[in-house]
C-alpha cells in the first residue's frame, strides 16, 4: 500500500492512494499563489498598469521588456496568470480509478487530472461541493476570458534566462510546468465525471475497497473520506472544522479505529482566533464607513462570505450601517446566493430547522429582499449605474490578480478613506497588494481560517487514536517564522510520517485477514467441536471461488460414482484421483481406554511394554506393534490392511481432527 | 433458519394506512404509519394490539420509517407515538420531516375543530412526535444500531418520497412506499440499485393499469379545464397542498401563459405559498430540469395563481380553483364543491385516487345524489373528471422496479386485492420469484439462506489462489481444507496449522509402517532402483523421487530395502506413512504385495 504525493501544499492536497488494487486519488487542489508573480488583469484600462517599464537586465544583455514589468521594485509577469498544478510525471494519471473530493476549494485542478490525460475513472463529491465547486471554477474561467491578454510570456521560463532575473523570479521552482486557466468546455467536461455521494453513503469500488464521505465541518458539503476494506482503514482528514458556523458538525466519531489517519487542510493561520477577527473585521469596517470612506473586501464568492454576511446581518443595525449599500460582485453571485439556501440537508441544525418554518437557512435572502444587499455579475452593466458610495463591496479574487478587485484596487487605492480588509487565509496580502504599491489606502488583515489548528488536531488524534498519521512535511516543524512554537506543529507517539511534492510513501498495514463467504449449504455441513471453553473448531473442506475481489467458498462435490463396467477391475490398480488432503491431529491415547477398546473389539492378547516415551503394545494374535506416545502413534501391521484399517478408526476415535 | 417476517397492519389488500411491520434478524420495524380516509371509527388507524394488547410498543420496536407525507402514510403517526406509546426513533427524509407535521395538523384541525371529534391527538402530541423523528439523506447509510442498517432512496411520488433498504448482516428488504417510475413535471423518477433485496415491497395502486403518455393525460387535463372556461364555467380540481398541486399548477401556468387566457386559477387555503417554498428550498429533491434553472427562473414562483378567499366561490365567471384536500372527504374542496354541484357548467377533475367512503369516490362512481349530513341530499349535475395524476408506478413501472433491484421475493401491499392478484401472475411467470400479498394481520414468512461471512487467513487464502487458482478447475476442482475457529462470535478460518498454534496443541502423528516381502536376486539397492522404476511409471501425477541415501520418496511416503546376510534374496520393502498420506500410502502397501512387474 502506497501514497504519492502529488502536492506538497498542505491545504491544496493531491494524493494518490494505491489500496488494495484500487488507485484512489485524494484531491486535486490547484496552487493558485503562482498568480501572485504575474500582474494584475484590469477589467477597465489602467493607465497606471500599462505605463509599467519593462524590464531589461542592468547589463542590457536580456532584454524582456514586452514580458516582465517594474512596479514599484518589483518585477512581475505580464501576461495571463498561471497556476502551480500538481505533479503529473510521479505517477500515470490515466491509471486512476477514482478521485475523492473533499470540499470545493481542493477540486480546482480537476480538469487537469480528468482531461487529455487518459483518465477514464469517476470522481466522487457531495452535490454542495459539485455545484460550489463549478461555480468557482466558472468564475476563474470567466476572470481569466474577459480580459484576453493578446501575448503569453513564455522566454522568462527558460532555464538560462530565469536565472538571471531579480528575486523572487529567478527562485521559483518548475515553472516550466505552470499552466494557464482551462476552458469551460473542460470544466464540463471535468464536471460530467462526478458522481453524486451523501454523507455516511458507502461506495463500492471493486468489490475490494469502500469508501464513504463523513461531514467535515469546514465548508458546505465538505467532507473527510474513509477508505476501507473489511481490515483496513485508511481515514482521509481534509480541511475539518470544530467551530460551529453554518456547515453541519463534524462526524469525528467514524475516523475511530483507522490504521492511516493521513491529515491534510489545517488552518493555515494557527495563531488567529476566527471570532476575534470577525469582531476586527466588523469594527473595522464600521469605522471606515463612517468616516466616510469605502471597503473592500476581496473574497471567493462561496464559504466564509455567508458567514460574513450573517455576521454584518446582525451588526448592521446596532453599527448603524443600515443604510449603506452592500454589493457582492461576482459572475456567480447570484447563483452562490440562491444556492446557499438550497442545501438544508448538508447545513447545522441550526439552519436547517429554519427550513422547516419554511424560511431561508442564511439570513441574507432578507438582506437582498430589503435591498441591502445587491449582487451583480461584475461592475459593468447595471452596476455602473447603481453604485452608489460609500459602501461596502465583496468581490474576488482573493490574490488581487484578476476579476472585479482589480478595478476597486485601481480606483479606491490612492485615497486613505478606504480599506481593504483581507479576510481570505490562501494568500499573503503584502504580496497580493505588491503590484498596486504605494497605497494610500487602510489595509487590514482579518484573516478568518476556521479549519483545525494544532490544539484542536492532537486532542482529536488522541480521540480516535490511529495507528499511523501521514501529513504534510510543515506540520513536523514549528513555522519558518517561529522556530520557537513548538505548539505550532504536530507532536505525536509513534511520529507522523511526513511527506512533500512528489514523496512515494509505504504505509504501515499488517493485514492477516480477508472477507470470505461461506456458502449455507456448505456452513450447514460444518460441525463444530468444542476444544475449550468458548472456543470451538471445524475443519472446512471446500472449494474456492474468487472472483471481482469477492471470496466465496462452496462445498465439495463428490465426483459422480464411476459406472460399473469393464473399468471397474482397474479400480483398484489406479493410484487414487483427488488428493483429498487430511485433516492434522491433535490430542493423545490413552493406555487404558485404548486397551479397552481394543478388548471390546475383540483384540485380547496384548502385550504391553513401556518405554521411555510411553508404551508398545504387541498384538500377539495379530503380529502387530503399536507405538504410543504423547505426541504420536505408530502402527505397524504387515499383512493384514483391514486389520491396519480397523486399528486406524480405532486410534482416530481418540483425536480431535483439525 | 434465518427467515424474514413481513405482516401488514394496514395496505394489505387495501390502500389506506400503511403500516407493514417486518421482522428482520431480531429487529422489528414499522413502516409508514398512516390512516385510512375512509373510515371515521377505529378503523381509521392500523391495529397496533396487533404487537402488544397493552402498554407501548417502544420495546417491540427498533425504528419506524416513514416514507412520505401523505396522510395514508403518517396520519397515525402521534397516534402510535403519543397515545398507544413510542419513544424510540422515527425516521423520514428531510423535506417530510418539514411538511409532515403540517399536514398532521389540518388533518388534526378538521377532525377535531370542525367534526368535534374528542379522543384524538392533539397539536403538542404531534410536536412531541416530531421532536423523536431523525432525518434521513438520500443514500446515506444510517446504523439504527450495531445491526441495523437504513437507506433511502429517491421515490419521485411527492416531494421528499423516499423508498428504504432495511439491511441487518447479508439479509435485506426493500420498502417502496408511493414511487412513480417517470418523472413529471416537477419530481424525477425513482431510482435503485441491483441491490438485490430478500423481499421487495412494492406498492401497487395501479396494478393493472399500463397508463397512457403523461403528454396524453395533460392535453385531456388542460382541454377539458380550457373547454370548461371558455363556456364560463368553474372548475374545481380537489388536491392536497403539496404534491400533484405544484406538477398541475406548473402546468396551468405555462398553458395560461401561452394561450394569454384571463379566469383567474386560485389556489385555496394558506398553504400555497408556504407549499411552494417548501418546494424552493427543496428544490434537490426535484427533477432534473427545475434544479438546472432555479437560479434563472424558479419555477415554484406563480404569476397566474393567485391565492383564494371563501367568497370567491360565489362570484360569476369562469375561474379554476385548487382546493384541499384531495378526495372530497372534508374542508374546503367539499365546501366549493357542494356549492358548484347543481350547475352543469361547472366540472370538478379530481386528479388522483380516492379511496373508499369519500365523496371523491362516490362521485367518480356515478352517484347523483350524494347523502350529506343532517339528513339532506345533493344533487350532483356537474361533470365529473378522473384524470389519474397521482403518482404511481403503474404496472410497467413496478416491473422495472423489479428488474433494477432483483429481488429474491416480491410482496405486494397498498391495492386492491384483485388487481394484485393479477400482478402477482404476472411477476411470479415473468421473473419467476414467489410474490406475496399478504392481507391485513397475516404474516408472510420468507426463510433466507444467508451466506456466513468468516476472516479468512491471508496466508491461507493467498496459498490457495496460488495453488489452484482464482475460479475452481471445472474437472478436478481443488480441495481447500482449513480450520473454522469460533471464539467470541468470531468465526476465522485458518490453515490446520496455524489453528493448532493458536489453539496451543501440537500436533499428533499418526504413522503406519507396512513391511512387504518378496523375493528377488538383485542387490538391495537394484531392488529400490526397479521399485523407483515402476512406481515412477504408476504414479504419473505423483511426485517419486529416489534420493541418494537409499530411500524413494513418494510423496511424503517413505519406501527403503532391506535383506539379512543369511536370505539376501528375501527382500523386506518397508513403507513407512502418515495419516495424512492415508490413501496413497494404503494404495503402495497393496500394489507393491502384489510383487514387481518381470
Ligand atoms: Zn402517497
Amino acid at each position: 500500500m502506497k501514497l504519492y504525493c502529488l502536492s506538497g501544499h498542505p491545504t491544496l492536497p493531491c494524493n494518490v492512494l494505491k489500496f488494495k488494487s484500487t488507485t484512489i486519488m485524494l484531491d486535486c487542489g490547484l496552487d493558485i499563489t503562482a498568480s501572485l508573480y504575474f500582474l494584475p488583469l484590469p477589467l477597465v484600462h489602467s493607465p497606471r498598469l500599462s505605463k509599467l517599464p519593462g524590464w531589461v537586465s542592468k547589463d542590457g544583455a536580456v532584454n524582456l521588456e514586452k514580458e516582465l514589468k517594474e512596479c514599484s521594485g518589483r518585477v512581475f509577469v505580464d501576461s495571463q496568470p498561471e497556476f502551480c498544478l500538481p505533479e503529473r510525471e510521479l505517477l500515470d494519471l490515466s491509471t486512476i480509478d477514482v478521485i475523492l473530493i473533499s470540499n470545493y476549494h481542493c477540486m480546482m485542478a480537476l480538469p487537469y487530472i480528468t482531461e487529455n490525460t487518459g483518465f477514464t475513472g469517476t470522481v466522487y463529491a457531495t452535490e454542495p461541493t459539485l455545484q460550489i465547486g463549478r461555480l468557482l471554477m466558472e468564475e476563474l474561467v470567466a476572470f481569466m476570458e474577459r480580459v484576453p491578454k493578446a501575448h503569453t510570456a513564455t522566454c522568462w521560463k527558460n532555464k538560462d534566462i530565469q536565472k538571471l532575473l531579480p528575486a523572487p523570479l529567478k527562485d521559483v521552482v518548475d515553472v516550466c510546468s505552470w499552466r494557464r486557466c482551462y476552458s469551460m468546455l473542460e470544466v464540463n467536461s471535468a464536471l460530467s465525471k462526478v458522481q453524486l455521494v451523501g454523507y455516511s453513503q458507502k461506495v463500492e469500488l471493486f468489490g475490494a475497497v469502500q469508501v464513504s464521505p463523513l461531514s467535515s465541518g469546514y465548508s458546505l458539503g465538505s467532507s473527510n473520506w474513509i477508505i476501507q476494506s473489511h481490515y483496513e482503514k485508511v481515514s482521509y482528514v481534509s480541511g475539518s472544522s470544530l467551530l460551529t458556523t453554518h456547515p453541519q458538525p463534524m462526524d469525528q466519531s467514524s475516523l475511530k479505529n483507522s490504521d492511516v489517519l493521513i491529515l491534510t487542510g489545517l488552518t493555515q493561520i494557527p495563531t488567529a482566533n476566527p471570532d476575534g477577527m470577525l469582531g476586527e473585521f466588523c469594527s473595522n469596517l464600521s469605522m471606515t464607513i463612517r468616516a466616510g470612506g469605502n471597503v473592500l473586501v476581496p473574497c471567493y464568492s462561496s464559504g466564509v462570505i455567508y458567514d460574513l454576511l450573517e455576521c454584518l446581518y446582525q451588526f448592521m443595525d446596532s453599527a448603524n450601517l443600515g443604510n449603506t449599500p452592500f454589493y457582492f460582485i461576482s459572475p456567480v453571485a447570484n447563483s452562490s446566493l440562491e444556492f446557499s439556501q438550497i442545501f438544508a440537508e448538508w447545513l447545522c441544525q441550526n439552519k436547517q430547522s429554519k427550513v422547516y418554518l419554511p424560511e431561508p437557512p442564511f439570513p441574507h435572502a432578507e438582506l437582498i429582499q430589503t435591498n441591502k444587499l445587491k449582487h451583480y455579475p461584475s461592475i459593468h452593466g447595471d452596476f455602473s449605474s447603481e453604485f452608489r458610495q460609500p459602501c461596502v463591496v465583496f468581490t474576488g479574487h482573493p490574490s488581487l490578480r484578476f476579476g472585479d478587485v482589480v478595478h476597486f484596487m485601481e480606483l479606491w487605492g490612492k485615497s486613505s478613506l478606504n480599506t481593504i480588509i483581507f479576510t481570505e487565509p490562501d494568500f499573503s496580502y503584502l504580496e497580493a497588494l505588491a503590484p498596486y504599491q504605494p497605497l494610500a489606502m487602510k489595509c487590514v488583515y482579518c484573516p478568518i481560517d476556521t479549519r483545525l489548528n494544532f490544539h484542536q488536531v492532537s486532542k482529536l488524534l488522541k480521540e480516535i487514536q490511529p495507528l499511523h498519521v501521514v501529513c504534510p512535511e510543515p506540520y513536523t516543524q514549528p513555522p519558518p517564522a517561529q522556530p520557537h512554537r513548538t505548539d505550532l506543529m504536530l507532536e505525536l507517539q509513534p511520529a507522523p510520517m511526513a511527506y512533500r511534492r512528489c514523496s512515494v510513501l509505504g504505509l504501515p498495514f499488517r493485514r492477516r485477514y480477508e472477507r470470505i463467504h461461506l456458502l449455507p449449504e456448505l456452513a450447514k455441513s460444518l460441525v463444530l467441536s468444542e476444544m475449550k471453553t468458548g472456543v470451538s473448531v471445524a475443519t472446512v473442506s471446500a472449494v474456492l471461488h474468487s472472483k471481482d475481489n469477492k471470496h466465496v467458498l462452496q462445498p465439495v462435490v463428490k465426483p459422480a460414482p464411476v459406472p460399473p463396467s469393464k473399468k471397474r477391475k482397474r479400480v483398484t490398480e489406479d493410484p487414487p484421483e483427488v488428493l483429498d488432503p487430511k485433516p492434522l491431529l491433535t490430542g493423545a491415547v490413552p493406555l487404558e481406554p485404548f486397551l479397552a477398546l481394543l478388548h471390546k473389539n475383540g483384540i485380547m492378547e496384548v502385550k504391553v511394554e513401556e518405554t521411555s516415551g510411553g508404551h508398545i503394545l504387541h498384538l500377539q494374535a495379530e503380529d502387530v506393534l503399536i507405538q504410543l506416545e504423547e505426541e504420536g502413534t505408530h502402527i505397524i501391521c504387515d499383512h493384514n490392511e483391514s486389520l491396519r484399517t480397523a486399528l486406524r478408526d480405532l486410534v482416530l476415535r481418540f483425536l480431535h481432527k483439525l | 433458519m434465518p427467515e424474514i417476517k413481513v405482516t401488514p397492519l394496514g395496505a394489505g389488500q387495501d390502500v389506506g394506512r400503511s403500516c407493514i411491520l417486518v421482522s428482520i434478524g431480531g429487529k422489528n420495524i414499522m413502516l409508514d404509519c398512516g390512516m385510512h380516509m375512509g373510515y371515521n371509527d377505529d378503523r381509521r388507524f392500523p391495529d397496533f394490539s396487533y404487537i402488544t394488547q397493552n402498554g407501548r410498543l417502544t420495546e417491540f420496536l427498533d425504528c419506524v420509517i416513514i416514507s412520505h407525507f401523505h396522510l395514508d402514510h403518517c396520519g397515525a403517526l402521534p397516534y402510535m407515538s403519543e397515545m398507544v406509546g413510542y419513544d424510540g426513533p422515527i425516521y423520514m427524509t428531510h423535506p417530510t420531516k418539514a411538511i409532515c407535521p403540517i399536514l398532521l395538523e389540518d388533518f388534526r384541525k378538521i377532525t377535531v375543530d370542525k367534526k368535534g371529534e374528542t379522543n384524538f391527538f392533539t397539536a403538542q402530541m404531534i410536536k412531541d412526535c416530531m421532536k423523536k423523528v431523525v432525518p434521513l439523506n438520500l443514500h446515506q447509510t444510517v446504523q439504527v444500531d450495531e445491526e441495523l442498517e437504513i437507506k433511502a432512496y429517491y421515490a419521485g411520488h411527492v416531494l421528499g418520497a423516499a423508498m428504504v433498504q432495511i439491511k441487518v448482516g447479508l439479509e435485506s428488504v426493500v420498502y417502496t412506499g408511493d414511487y412513480n417510475m417517470t418523472p413529471d413535471r416537477h419530481l424525477g423518477a425513482a431510482w435503485i440499485d441491483k441491490c438485490r433485496p430478500d423481499i421487495l415491497i412494492s406498492e401497487s395502486t395501479y396494478a393493472t393499469t399500463i397508463r397512457d403518455s403523461k403528454r396524453c393525460r395533460e392535453r385531456d387535463f388542460l382541454k377539458k379545464v380550457h373547454e370548461t372556461v371558455e363556456r364560463g364555467g368553474k372548475v374545481l380540481i380537489p388536491v392536497f397542498a403539496l404534491g400533484r398541486a405544484q406538477e398541475l399548477c406548473i402546468l396551468l401556468e405555462t398553458f395560461w401563459e401561452r394561450m394569454n387566457l384571463k379566469a383567474p386559477i386560485y389556489f385555496s387555503t394558506g398553504l400555497t405559498e408556504k407549499a411552494n417554498n417548501y418546494y424552493k428550498l427543496f428544490i434537490t429533491w426535484t427533477n432534473q430540469k427545475i434544479r438546472k434553472t432555479f437560479v434563472q427562473r424558479n419555477m415554484f414562483e406563480f404569476k397566474h395563481i393567485k391565492a383564494f378567499d371563501r367568497s370567491y366561490a360565489d362570484n360569476p365567471g369562469p375561474m379554476v380553483v385548487f382546493a384541499t384536500p384531495g378526495m372530497l372527504h372534508a374542508g374546503q374542496s367539499l365546501h366549493i364543491f357542494k356549492k358548484w354541484a347543481g350547475n352543469e357548467k361547472n366540472m370538478v377533475i379530481m386528479p388522483g385516487y380516492c379511496v373508499q367512503g369519500t365523496v371523491g369516490h362516490k362521485i367518480l362512481n356515478g352517484q347523483k345524489k350524494l347523502e350529506m349530513e343532517g339528513r339532506s341530499t345533493l344533487d350532483v349535475k356537474l361533470q365529473v373528471e378522473y384524470m389519474s395524476f397521482s403518482a404511481h408506478a403503474d404496472a410497467k413501472g413496478i416491473m422495472q422496479l423489479i428488474r433494477m433491484a432483483e429481488p429474491r421475493n416480491m410482496l405486494l401491499v397498498h391495492g386492491e386485492a384483485k388487481k394484485m392478484e393479477f400482478l402477482k401472475d404476472k411477476i411470479e411467470q415473468e421473473f419467476n420469484i414467489s410474490c406475496f400479498m399478504p392481507a391485513n394481520g397475516e404474516t408472510t414468512t420468507i426463510v433466507t439462506n444467508p451466506n456466513v461471512p468468516v476472516d479468512i487467513s491471508l496466508n491461507l487464502l493467498k496459498r490457495e489462489m496460488a495453488l489452484g487458482g482464482p475460479l475452481p478447475d471445472s474437472k478436478r476442482p481443488r480441495t481447500m481444507r482449513g480450520t473454522l475457529i469460533m471464539k467470541d462470535n468470531s468465526l476465522r478460518l485458518v490453515s490446520p496449522e496455524q489453528a493448532l498454534k493458536e489453539l496451543g496443541l501440537s500436533e499428533h502423528q499418526l504413522r503406519f509402517t507396512c513391511r512387504v516381502q518378496l523375493h528377488d536376486s538383485h542387490s538391495d539397492s537394484e531392488t529400490l532402483g526397479r521399485i523407483y522404476t515402476y512406481l515412477k511409471s504408476a504414479l504419473k501425477n505423483y511426485g517419486v523421487q529416489h534420493l541418494p541415501d537409499g530411500t524413494v520418496i513418494v510423496e511424503s511416503i517413505v519406501i527403503k530395502v532391506t535383506s539379512s546376510p543369511e536370505e539376501p534374496n528375501l527382500k523386506v520393502i518397508l513403507l513407512s506413512w502418515s495419516y495424512q498420506d492415508e490413501e496413497l500410502g494404503s494404495f503402495l502397501s497393496t500394489l507393491l504385495k502384489k510383487g514387481l512387474p518381470s
